[in-house]
């Protein structure tokens, strides 16, 4: 690990939102495992690559296309816990969707976060147009889309990256690999070892990082950030990466892949990694991680309490936001 | 037509022969029929002008007894040169109820033919690339051995379907071809303004597959990269893309006028790699060749046009209560 | 004021429009430099620049899908899909994103969009350039749709449907385009999305359509009056949201109603707007209300006695009126 353009304080604040991002998704399997919430999709063993590329944004100027399992990456852009609560239990006030999304559909206008829906890879396509918007308003802002790796077989990918590349658009599609779309393995999702050896088709950088190294992570994304604001177009980025848990709380993984295979990768669990790396950099204390904890505790009990206490919506809503006027 | 001797041993004289007729059966319909346009007989024609070579290489490496098509509306040397004949052609062009591809239903040039191994085809690009990954992938598990070509232009290549088909494809190994017959041009939009890469060959690492660039002006070229083609997909191996580069000598289609996008001097630098020219080049080199056989040949190909325009003119329409014919293979009530 | 065709009055109006709001931008497939196919947009790559005319790759779900990103991050697209036959590989992004991205969001996000399309036949476009696809869009909630028939019509509804803060599509006629003539003011208007145009008093059959048919409905009832029979016609012009008062009155002035659309029949417009009246006005009525439409079957076919028996011309439309008004 480098940590290059990243001051300790930087990186404190990562690890913090990699742990506390662990903690709010362990919390909402529990109250799924209680009957208290419906579903769950996890970013379990995805906070890295998450967290690292969120914080090379602009956060809350630059846009973000999200997909379900970026619980992690919303929080380090600055969705409060308190907010993933109320959105996971469909609360009136959820401000992703006022309860109207399943859970894991993140959209926050202000805080640049584009509403998704469910069909997957639509959000490349809009974060393209969100970027071909900023070329013309020249609002110097970069778009990110984030996906996963099945996704790449839809045809909305590659008319987003097509698109992108034809008009050097300051966007970026942000791969998070976890080598499963669901149940099925990569190999039968693609030909091809790396999602990012698609890019030479459409004559944009294809890149190859380290999920499980926030660092590295946020390098990448930097440098294509960089090169988006210069007006040098798209860049796709493809981070490895392995996710811990089943695909959500409806799945059982253990009908696709071995416990073995788990046990190998969570060796490599990019929160267990990093917190050794800040330790021997002298980074993070006992004292700090401890405090820490205790933070994230308190702001996951926080949430819960606050979620649950509020309100549904009333059902006088439903016919609400169907037009504008 | 600079190539090694040997590269092209399997076509003897009458198969080249063969294939010089093709190409120039199908230049000859195609005028007669912008004629016919002129006249006010067809209401719209679009065009395969200056993508001859390329279509009469890539059908003449193909087996129509085994192999498919599923071609674009640029194809008709492609077709011609697969079995259709120009009285079927011809038959599309004027709508006629004994057209085979759609009994007078379809716009021109939207080939079709059940009995052929031509599979029918729409206006909106691409989706024929995943019917034709379809039809290869039955292929592949009936255990039946033989191949798919499906073809379109390069600016289709941006449509998700192209996409998702050409991975389907290489996950399954699926025995087809995909032929870009890259003109340069989607209707009046240059391929720089389509893609940011200039080989549409290059998007096949993407995929796992190989992605091959010919000249689409040389029909031996492309008829020796399909065979290789069609050769590793018998064999279980997969898809190949392959990009032919090409021209269109025309406007899009009667509706258009290039003129507004392409200008005339680009078109006169086209005009200067016309593979029907280079080919009756290459064969008079060869010594397969002569004036003498250039007349009987254009006497026949005209002779075979004229047919085609009388047969087809004089053919019935459709009537018109056979609307309702084929919405559905049964009766709903 | 000016004489202007059906597609001129478009035109002039989105060069109105582009000179009005600077984060206008429109594009699609060969609308730049060709100024599209059906010349819609010729001119205005050279007055506007590449950067706000711009040539998209062929690609509909894209073309779709970076206006709503666009429109989310304060541009005004207006992009075309070439025919409304190939809006079909977009219809994910219009369905499912453009037009519940407000209603999923709790109306935090929203699309202003405008989607230009060229629909219709009778001019040998065949099963892939001749569709009526309104109905499929008219369905959801959360679309408008607009069908302008006459070339004032469709300066006002294209003014408005750019102004609106929802998803709009916006269907022009390919036939109309040239064949319909019009006094259009310089002068930009609104004409508000949804509000019915009663084209001509009449006091014993009322048409209700949209469109081109418009057009041939007027036509039709012209020839009738000279047999005695007097036909109002009823212009829809939105077919979501449909002004129902509007309808309502009109199927209690005459008593008797044809509904008319050259989309096929089963699940047209017609059904919904004759379901409105027996609900109600049925009292009201002298006669069944009939309708009039594209026949069942895929789409329009090519040679010209399939194509003719498809198309809804004025003498079917004039026939069909004579036997309701005879009832």
């Amino acid at each position: 690990m480098s940590d290059k353009g990243l001051t300790p304080e930087l990186m404190l604040d990562m690890y913090y939102h990699m742990a506390l991002a662990r903690a709010v998704d362990d919390r909402m399997w529990i109250l799924n495992r209680q009957g208290r919430a419906p579903v769950v999709y996890t970013s379990n063993g995805h906070e890295a690559a998450q967290v690292g590329s969120a914080f090379a944004l602009n956060r809350g100027e630059d846009w973000i296309c999200p997909y379900y399992r970026d619980l992690a990456l919303v929080l380090a852009y600055g969705m409060t816990p308190r907010e993933i609560m109320l959105h996971l239990l469909g609360r009136a006030e959820d401000p992703n969707s006022g309860g109207r999304q399943m859970p894991a559909h993140w959209g926050h206008m202000k805080l640049h976060i584009l509403t998704g829906g469910s069909v997957v890879a639509t959000q490349d396509i809009h974060a393209t147009g969100l970027a071909l918007a900023s070329k013309v308003l020249k609002d110097g802002r970069v778009s990110v889309a984030y996906f996963g790796e099945g996704s790449t077989s839809q045809g909305e990918f590659h008319e987003a990256l097509n698109f992108a590349a034809v008009h050097k658009l300051p966007v970026i599609f942000f791969n998070e690999n976890n080598g499963y779309a669901i149940s099925v393995p990569a190999r039968k999702q693609m030909a091809i070892q790396d999602v990012a050896s698609r890019a030479v088709g459409y004559g944009m950088p294809g890149v190859i990082v380290d999920g499980n190294d926030p660092i590295k992570v946020y390098e990448v994304v930097k440098e294509a950030a960089d090169r988006a604001r210069r007006g040098d177009g798209p860049t796709l980025i493809e981070a490895k990466t392995y996710r811990f848990v089943p695909h959500s709380s409806d799945d059982d993984d253990r009908a696709y892949r071995s416990r073995e295979e788990v046990a190998e990768a969570k060796k490599r669990d990019p929160l267990t990694v990093f917190a050794a790396y800040l330790k021997e950099a002298g980074i993070l204390t006992e004292d700090k991680l401890a405090e820490m904890q205790q933070k994230i505790k308190d702001a996951v009990n926080d949430a819960t309490d606050y979620a649950e206490k509020a309100a549904l919506p009333d059902p006088s809503t439903l016919a609400d936001h169907v037009y504008g006027s | 037509m600079p190539r090694e001797k040997g590269l092209t041993l399997d076509l003897d004289a009458d198969r080249l022969h063969s294939m010089y007729y093709y190409m120039v059966l199908s230049r000859e319909l195609d005028r007669r029929i912008w004629i016919l346009n002129r006249q006010g007989k067809s209401a719209f024609v679009i065009s395969g002008q200056g993508q001859e070579g390329l279509q009469v290489g890539a059908a003449m490496a193909l087996n129509p007894k085994t192999d498919w098509l599923a071609p674009y509306y640029r194809d008709m040397a492609l077709v011609m040169a697969f079995g259709m004949t120009p009285r079927e052609v011809m038959l599309g062009q004027l709508g006629r109820a004994a057209d085979p591809g759609s009994g007078g239903r379809q716009m021109p040039s939207h080939y079709g033919h059940s009995g052929k191994h031509i599979l029918t085809g729409s206006s909106p690009v691409a989706t024929q690339v995943t019917h034709g990954v379809g039809i290869a992938w039955a292929m592949r598990i009936k255990g039946e051995n033989g191949v798919v070509l499906t073809s379109l232009g390069e600016g289709s290549t941006n449509q998700g379907e192209f996409h998702e088909a050409l991975n389907f494809a290489a996950v399954h190994h699926v025995p087809v071809i995909i032929l870009v017959e890259n003109n340069g041009y989607s209707i009046s939009v240059p391929q720089s303004r389509e893609m940011a890469v200039r080989d549409v060959a290059s998007r096949a690492q993407g995929y796992g597959i190989p992605g091959v660039v010919v000249q689409g002006s040389d029909p031996l070229a492309v008829y020796q990269v399909v065979a290789q083609a069609r050769e590793r997909a018998l064999k279980g191996l997969g898809p190949t893309l392959i990009e032919a580069k090409t021209h269109r000598f025309t406007a899009h289609s009667s509706d258009d006028d290039d003129r507004s996008y392409r200008s005339r001097e680009e078109l006169q630098e086209e005009l200067r790699d016309d593979a029907v020219v280079r080919f009756r080049e290459w064969l008079e080199q060869e010594r397969l060749w002569d004036q003498e056989k250039e007349d009987a040949l254009l006497k026949r190909v005209r002779h075979e046009v004229d047919d085609a325009t009388d047969y087809a003119d004089a053919a019935a329409l459709p009537q018109a209560e056979s609307i309702y014919d084929h919405v559905y293979g049964s009766s709903l009530a | 004021m000016a004489v202007l065709s059906y597609l001129e009055a478009i035109r002039e109006t989105l060069r109105q429009e582009l000179r009005r709001d600077s984060r206008i931008i429109i594009y699609g497939e060969d609308v730049g430099v060709r100024g599209g196919v059906f010349r819609v947009t010729e001119g205005l790559q050279k007055e506007f620049g590449e950067e706000r005319v711009i040539d998209s790759p062929l690609a509909e779900a894209a073309i779709i899908g970076t206006a709503i990103g666009a429109a989310v991050n304060g541009l005004r697209p207006v992009p075309e899909i070439q025919f409304a036959d190939f809006i079909f590989p977009a219809i994910n992004q219009i369905i499912q994103e453009a037009a519940r991205i407000r209603y999923r969001s709790n109306g935090t996000f929203s699309v202003p969009l405008v989607i230009r399309a060229p629909f219709g036949g009778g001019v040998h476009g065949a099963l892939y350039h001749s569709q009526s696809v309104e109905a499929f869009f008219a369905h959801v909630p959360g679309l408008k749709v607009v069908v302008p028939g006459t070339p004032y019509d469709a300066k006002g509804l294209l003014a408005a449907a750019i102004q609106d803060e929802d998803p709009v599509l916006y269907f022009e006629h390919k036939a109309a385009y040239r064949s319909l003539k019009g006094e259009v003011p310089d002068e930009r208007y609104i004409i508000p999305i949804g509000q019915a145009d009663l084209k001509r008093q009449g006091q014993d059959v009322s048409i209700i359509t949209y469109g081109l048919m418009v057009s041939y409905a007027l036509k039709a009832a012209e020839e009738l009056e000279k047999e005695g029979i007097s036909v109002e016609v009823l212009d829809l012009r939105t077919v979501r949201p449909l002004d129902v008062d509007a309808i309502l009155e009109t199927a209690k002035k005459t008593g008797k109603v044809l509904v008319l659309h050259e989309d096929n029949l089963t699940g047209g417009l017609g059904g919904e707007i004759s379901a409105l009246i027996s609900e109600h006005a049925l009292f009201y009525l002298d006669a069944p209300i009939m309708r009039l439409a594209g026949p069942d079957v895929p789409a329009m076919p090519y040679s010209p006695p399939l194509e003719h028996a498809f198309m809804v011309t004025p003498e079917k439309i004039r026939d069909k009126a004579r036997e309701l008004a005879k009832y």
